[in-house]
Order: C-alpha cells, then structure tokens, then sequence
C-alpha cells in the first residue's frame, strides 16, 4: 500500500505522520495521533461526532483522507482548551447542562467553535441551522442551544 | 452461546445462515484496514432457502423450518411451543371473565396496531477490547455495557474462566438505550480470539452492523378490544399480540417474563377484567425485542392502552380528556392492585391532567381546531395520562440468569471525610455522578465534590445488575440511600461516644450530630469520620463505611400527562409540531437540570420513533436502510421545542420517594404523537394511525380521503 509522509498542523503543534494515501483523517488523529477526543458515529457524514476544524472550515474527518490535510491546520476537542483554562464553550456546555453520554460533545464543540467565529451572535434559529449536521442522541438538542448561546455572550 | 432468553444463539453461523447480515467469519488484523483488506479474501457461497419476513406467517403449517436445531425442544426459555417456528405463550389475566364482559358491553371498540421495529441505536456503536492474559489466566474487557456484571458472569459460564479472574470494565460510553444490555456474537469473538492468540483484540462496529445486527426494540403486532358502558366507564380489556423475535429468542427481559411487563397495559385506568395473550415467534431477521428506553416491553403497553382509549373516546363522542377523567384510578386508592396483578404504588391523575389542560388552554385549542377544520385545515391534538412501570427491581419477581434484580452501592467515608462510593449500575449519560454524590451529600452532610462516584469496573464496583429500565434511581439510588444511612448510624454512635451522651440524646442537623438542649455540644460528620479511624466505642470495628443490596418490595410507577398540538399541510403530508408540553410525575426530584436533561432527551427519541424511525424489510427478508442515510435520527432543526412541568408524589415504598424518569417521555410522547396525528383526522372518522408518521404515510391517508384536491 502506497505510503505517504505528511505534516500538519494540528491544535497548533506541528506534527508529521507516515499514512496509507487511502486513510481517513479520523483514524490518523485518533489512532496515530492519540487524540481520541474526536469521535467516529456513522461512517456517512450524517452524525458529525468526527467533526473537526481544518484550514478554518467544520468539516467531517471520518470523510475525508488524512493526506488531504498535509500543510493545512487542524484543530480538534484537544485544541480549544488554553493553559489548562476551559473554553467558554465548554464552561457553557457544563453550565447549562449541554452533554449527556458526551459522544457527540466534541463535534458540537469544535462545530460550535467555527459557528461563534462566522457568526458571533447567532440567532437560536442559526444555532439550529448552523448545528444541523450534528447529531445528539440523548439531549433533544435544548440544552446544546442554550450553552452555545451562553458562551457567545461570554465570547 | 446461549442468550438471556434462554435459546441458544450463533456466534458464527454454522451451515445455516438466519438473516442478512449474521457474522459467518471472523478476520483478525494489525489494523482495520489490513482487516477490510482481508475480508474481501473471505468469500462466502450462499445457497438461498425460502425465508419467513412476516410473523404472521411463522406459524402456518407449511412454514419452512427455520430453526432445525432447536426443533426437538418443547421450549426455547419459555414453553410449551405449538409450531416449529413458536417460541411460546405468554398469558395472564381473567380470560373467561374477560370474553364475558366483551361480550355484555355498551360499546367494544377493537384495532389492530403495529408498533414497528426500532432500532435504539446510540451515537456510539458497540465495541470491546479483550485482553487474555496467557500466563496468569486473567481476561479484562473493555466493553460498552449497560450491565458489566451481568457480562463478567456470562463470560464466564461461557468460557470456563472464574468469575475472579474475569474483569469487566465498562467505561464512560456513548449511549446505550437498552442496545447495550445484551452479549453479542462479536463481543465473543473477539475475547475467543484474544485467548487463543494472547493478545488484546479490539473490535468495533460500523453503522451498519450496528443497525443491522444488534438488538432493535418492539415489533409488535397487537390487537386490542376495549369495552366500555355508554357513559365511557371502562369494562374491560382484551389483547392479542403477536411478537416477532427475529431468528434467535434473545430479548433482554427479566427470565420470568418472557413478554417483559407488558401487562401493565391497563394504565392509569381502572379496568375491572383484563386478558393479555403474547406468541411470540421466529423470522429471518436479526435477534433482538430489548427495551429502547422504556421497562421491558413497556412502550408497547402504553402505546396500547392510550391508542384504545382514543379510539373509545371516539367511538362515544366524548372528549379524550373527559373519557380518560372518568377512569382514572383516584389518588386515594392507592396503592392500586390492577386486574393484571400489579400494584401502583402512587398517583395523583386528575391534578396533573387539570394542570396540563389549564397551561395549554385546551378548550381554546379545541375552538381553533374546529375552526380550523371548518376552513379545510388539519390540525390535530394529542393527549395521553400514561402511566409507566420501572425500576425492574423486586427480586421476588425479577432476575437475570437467575441473579436477583437487586442493585448495589458501597460507600467508604476516608479518615478526612471525603468520600469513594461504589454502584453497580452503570452511567450511560444520565448523571450518576451527580445524582448519586447528591443523595450522599445530603444523607451524610459531606461535599459533595469530595464524593467520588465509580461504576462499571467490576473489580472494584460491588455486584449489580446495571442500567436499563430506569433501575438506577429506584433501585441503585435506593441502595446509594440506605447505605449511607447505615453509615450515619454508625457515625451516630461514635458521635455519642464522643460526645458521653447517649444516642437518643442526639439530634441531626445537615451535617452533624448535636445535643438536645445543649447548644455547642455537637460534632460535624468530618469530626466522626476522623474520630472513626482512632477513637470509637469500645467493641466497635474502626472504620465508617457500608455497603447496601437493595431488593426493593415493589416497582416504581411514574405517570405523566402529555399534550401536543400538530399542524398537517394537506399537499405534503408534512406534520409539523407546534407544541408539546409534558407533565411528568417522577415522585421525588432529586436533581431538577437532570430530571430536565432526560425528559428532553426521552421526548426527542418518541419523537424519532413516532416521526419516522423503522425497519423495513423486503420480503426476502433484505434489511431496506441500515445507516443514517435512512434511519430517521432528527437534527437541531426537526426536533420541537419542549416545554415541560412537574408534579410530585412520592413513592411510598422508595426511601427517597423517586421514581426514575428517563423514559417516560419516550414512552410517553409516542402515542402523544399518533394521538395528535389521528387527531388531524378525527372528524374523518380515521380512528388509527400507524407508525411512523411520515410525510409520506401522512399524505397517502390525506389522498385517500381526498384532502389534497386544489381548487
């Protein structure tokens, strides 16, 4: 199987990492890399657990091939916490009681992360929009908007 | 390997295949990649039988034989069977008394309803790693369990190594909904492979295993006659079900209940006779029949009952609010023995339903319906005054394997005062540990961030029975409650001790013991726990902790009322939700956020069940949709907004008086749902609907009744 080294940034590390062309940026951050934070739910792109943010985007890392990172910047779950200090995020998913089981807690971060940036004060309705590609089996989702919208006041 | 239900079950099937997807071959790799690689090498020739995709064919005389290896047993854990492909007969109740007052009534209402197969279907797929250790003969597995001691003793009947040597940690994990109670073929696989190969083995599903091979719920096929007098009262109540377990019987139920608890199908009702009959039988599809958020086979039972008293309130003309009034059991006879043998422990009924219908305006509701109807517009409302059974519990009644449905805590007070305390239960997201820590801090007047919570290791964790059918707080939280009780009265006697008074002259007050009338004289619970590792009475053991089994003396029996309000469009079949408001009496709430938290979970999983989750199948028995592709799992954006409102009445018999919560509002929101939609249609004479309401489903009925002519 064709290998390939590639180097990236990832929570602002450097970091480079031998891959098969044909694996998926997911299982290089979790199984390789050793962050685990970021979830694999689907398979489908449908649950968005593995989301993470590259080159500024959300986007779905069980979708994509790890080479197609290669010089890009990524960030994951890992990454929002600063000098052992929660992101205002966080501090509202726990707050407002925003997480449950907490399987898709770190898609919804990172997701809601990209969200805060394009829109600082979203709406409840762009919150559910913005939202929409991740799912939540055990919180009916009212407490995922109520802590987004905390922390963008915090923010 | 034998299941839960007392059949035996493939691992890897042998000669015969029973439905799509069964594992046949197992491949072992460094990695999932070299494993995809190598399973492409595995080729499988298969040789196609005829198939059985509806139970209602099971039991015909020329049915194929689906099961040659079991076809000599007079039972598969429940008996006798009349066919083949029969695995038994569940009865209970009064059935010539029954078939008496059918047969005298007003009014006998009768449908057919079938709750479809669902699929629970967690965010997290299920997986283990599995770790035999060649050399001292220990196995460890990682696995995402609801019931980790349930799966150590399983293991080890299974594989002949010592329930000591086994350990079984269930770690944080994402979700179960009682998908992860049961022990599947893979779970065996993997820890066979790692005994033979002395090596940890990882195996971890996709998607699409997950949906097409573990264990889904319902798939009940139920008909129900309800007969009543003229004025609404109720009769009695006569059900039939038939109840498609797949290809092998291995629902996870308690041994003695082959139908789960079912019978708790006459509801907040008072039902003067009852009957219930359930078959249940084989088909080529995958095993399964588990409780997806609700007590065994208890989402069915409420569907019943709240779909039937619709139906009767239709069949009469009066109000589904009023009708459901007239049969309420009263608060003041409690605890209620029901015709099916259950005993209620406690309800206030008509309160909660007055308070919904005043927060809703239901009779202003009723007027824009009408008014909306005289306009040609659909709009329904939906009501129900469900009453659930949890707690699965009274080890009289209920085991597993024949392990009483007891459940466990342990808790040690350090010499400084914090605290470890042990459950067997298992957090699958609900909260233990706040919940927990919360009834410790109160009962033992410690902080609460001092207590430390730890479940599903069972080296560590004392012996329960897990999670599932809301047992933790009727029963873990009971036995968390009673222990540390027992420590506070072990703390009491080194305070009198302390203090040269004796223990009648001590009062408790949040955290510490005073003496009557002398102000001053008290010692702190941090005080008795230090005092508890140097100085204690004479004949008295140093330390200060305990540990409980709880076997408690009955069920819990949280009850709500629910009300929704749907708009239909006529073109599409779209129903949208405008409102639900949902009333849950869960007894004693111990944490508010949580008991929130679970209820807007519980409604957004009724609301995928009643909106669009199923199973269908094609006649050869191919599984037509096993990833999110197809399997309806609403976003942000479908999911209503919930509001929600309480009422509180304790449980008698439970030490804090709660109850559970956690799947009422599945179990209940879904006929809420079909209460609304068939409601929409009222005025058509439609009396049922079945799930799930999709637009398309929803439109085919509107087009059949000619709603969706332009002008």
């Amino acid at each position: 199987m064709i290998k390939k080294k590639i180097s990236f940034k990832l929570n602002e590390q450097e970091v480079e990492v031998e891959v098969e062309t044909r694996e998926l940026l997911a299982h290089v951050i979790r199984e390789q890399l050793g962050k685990t934070g970021t979830h694999i739910g689907c398979d489908t792109s449908h649950c968005g657990v593995c989301t993470v943010d590259l080159n500024g985007n959300s986007v779905k890392s069980c979708t994509i091939l790890a080479v197609q990172a290669d010089g890009g910047e990524v960030m994951t779950v890992e990454g929002l916490a600063t000098n052992g200090e929660l992101h205002p995020l966080q501090q509202a998913f726990i707050q407002d009681h925003g997480l449950q089981c907490g399987f898709c807690t770190p898609g919804m971060l990172i997701r809601s992360y990209r969200l805060l940036q394009e829109n600082p004060s979203p709406t409840e309705e762009e919150i559910r929009v913005g939202l929409s590609g991740n799912l939540c089996r055990c919180t009916g989702y009212q407490n995922i908007v109520k802590a987004v919208k905390t922390a963008a006041e915090k923010m | 390997m034998p299941t839960l239900a007392g059949d035996v079950q493939a691992v890897l099937a042998d000669e015969k295949v029973h439905f799509q997807y069964q594992e046949v071959a197992a491949v072992i790799a460094d990695n999932r990649y070299i494993a995809a690689d190598a399973l492409d090498l595995v080729e499988v020739e298969y040789e196609p039988l005829p198939v059985i995709v509806d139970p209602h064919r099971s039991m015909d005389a020329d049915a194929p034989i689906l099961r040659e290896d079991v076809v000599k047993k007079d039972k598969v854990g429940q008996g006798p069977r009349k066919h083949a492909n029969h695995i038994f007969t569940w009865a209970v109740g009064d059935k010539e008394g029954t078939d008496r007052a059918l047969a005298s009534a007003d009014v006998v209402v009768k449908e057919d309803m079938l709750y479809p197969r669902v699929h629970p279907s967690p965010l997290e797929t299920c997986g283990c790693v599995a770790s035999f250790d060649k050399i001292k003969g220990n196995l460890t597995v990682y696995i995402t369990s609801q019931a980790p001691h349930i799966v150590r003793t399983v293991v080890s009947i299974l594989s002949g190594v010592p329930e000591s040597k086994i350990r079984i940690i269930s770690p944080d994990i994402g979700g179960g909904f009682g998908n992860k109670v049961g022990v599947y073929p893979s779970y065996v696989t993997a820890i066979v492979a790692s005994i033979v190969l002395g090596r940890p083995i990882k195996w971890i599903e996709d998607r699409m295993e997950h949906l097409s091979t573990t264990a889904w719920a319902r798939d009940y096929h139920m008909t129900g006659e309800l007969a009543a007098d003229k004025d609404g009262k109720i009769k009695a109540l006569k059900v039939k079900v038939l109840a498609d377990h797949g290809a092998f019987n291995s629902h996870a139920q308690p041994t003695k209940w082959p139908a789960g608890l079912f019978s708790v199908c006459t509801g907040s009702y008072q039902v003067p006779v009852a009957h219930v009959n359930v078959d249940g039988v084989y088909t080529n599809k995958a095993p399964g029949g588990v409780a997806y958020r609700c007590s065994f086979r208890v989402a069915e039972a409420v569907y019943l009952i709240e779909r039937m008293m619709d139906i009767l309130s239709q069949k009469l003309g009066i109000d589904k609010a009023e009708i459901r009034s007239r049969n309420f059991i009263q608060a003041e006879q409690f605890p209620y023995k029901t015709s099916l043998g259950w005993e209620l422990d406690s309800g206030d009924y008509p309160t909660a339903l007055k308070k919904v219908l005043d927060a809703v305006d239901y009779a202003g509701l009723r007027k824009e319906q009408a008014e909306k109807r005289a306009q040609g517009e659909l709009m329904g409302i939906g009501l129900v005054t469900f009453t659930e059974i949890v707690g699965a519990e009274p080890s009289k009644a209920c085991d597993v394997l024949g392990v009483g449905m007891f459940e466990s805590a342990e808790i040690r007070v350090h010499p400084t005062g914090s605290v470890m305390a042990r459950m067997g239960t298992i957090s699958t997201g609900q909260a233990h540990e706040t919940t927990y820590a919360q009834i410790i801090a109160t009962e033992l007047g410690l902080p609460s961030e001092e207590i430390t919570i730890e479940e599903g290791d069972t080296d560590t964790a004392p012996y329960g029975l897990g999670t599932y059918g809301s047992r933790s707080t009727p029963v873990g939280g009971a036995a968390t409650a009673v222990a540390a009780r027992k420590v506070r009265a072990k703390a009491k006697k080194i305070a009198a001790h302390l203090l040269e008074v004796s223990e009648d002259d001590l009062d408790w007050e949040i955290d510490r013991f005073k003496v009557k009338g002398v102000p001053g004289q008290e010692k702190t619970m941090k005080e008795i726990a230090w005092a508890a590792y140097n100085n204690v009475p004479e004949g008295m053991e140093m330390g200060l902790e305990a540990v409980d089994y709880y076997d408690p003396p009955n069920f819990t029996y949280p009850y709500g009322v629910y009300l929704s309000v749907v708009d239909i469009d006529k073109f599409t079949g779209e129903v949208k939700v405008r409102r639900f408001y949902a009333l849950d009496d869960c007894g004693t709430r111990i944490n508010p956020m949580i008991i929130e938290g679970q209820i807007h979970g519980g409604l957004t999983e009724g609301f995928a069940v009643a909106m669009g989750q199923e199973m269908p199948f094609d006649e050869e028995g191919n599984l037509l949709g096993n990833t999110f592709m197809d399997y309806f799992i609403p976003s942000f954006v479908e999911t209503p907004q919930w509001e929600t409102d309480f009422t509180v009445t304790p449980s008698p018999h439970h030490p804090l008086g709660a109850k559970g919560v956690a799947e009422s509002p599945h179990v209940g929101s879904i006929p809420c749902f079909t209460s609304a939609v068939v409601d929409a249609f009222a005025h058509l004479g439609v009396t049922h609907m079945d799930l799930p309401h999709t637009a398309q489903k929803v439109w085919k009925k509107i087009h059949e009744l000619g709603l969706d002519k332009r002008d």
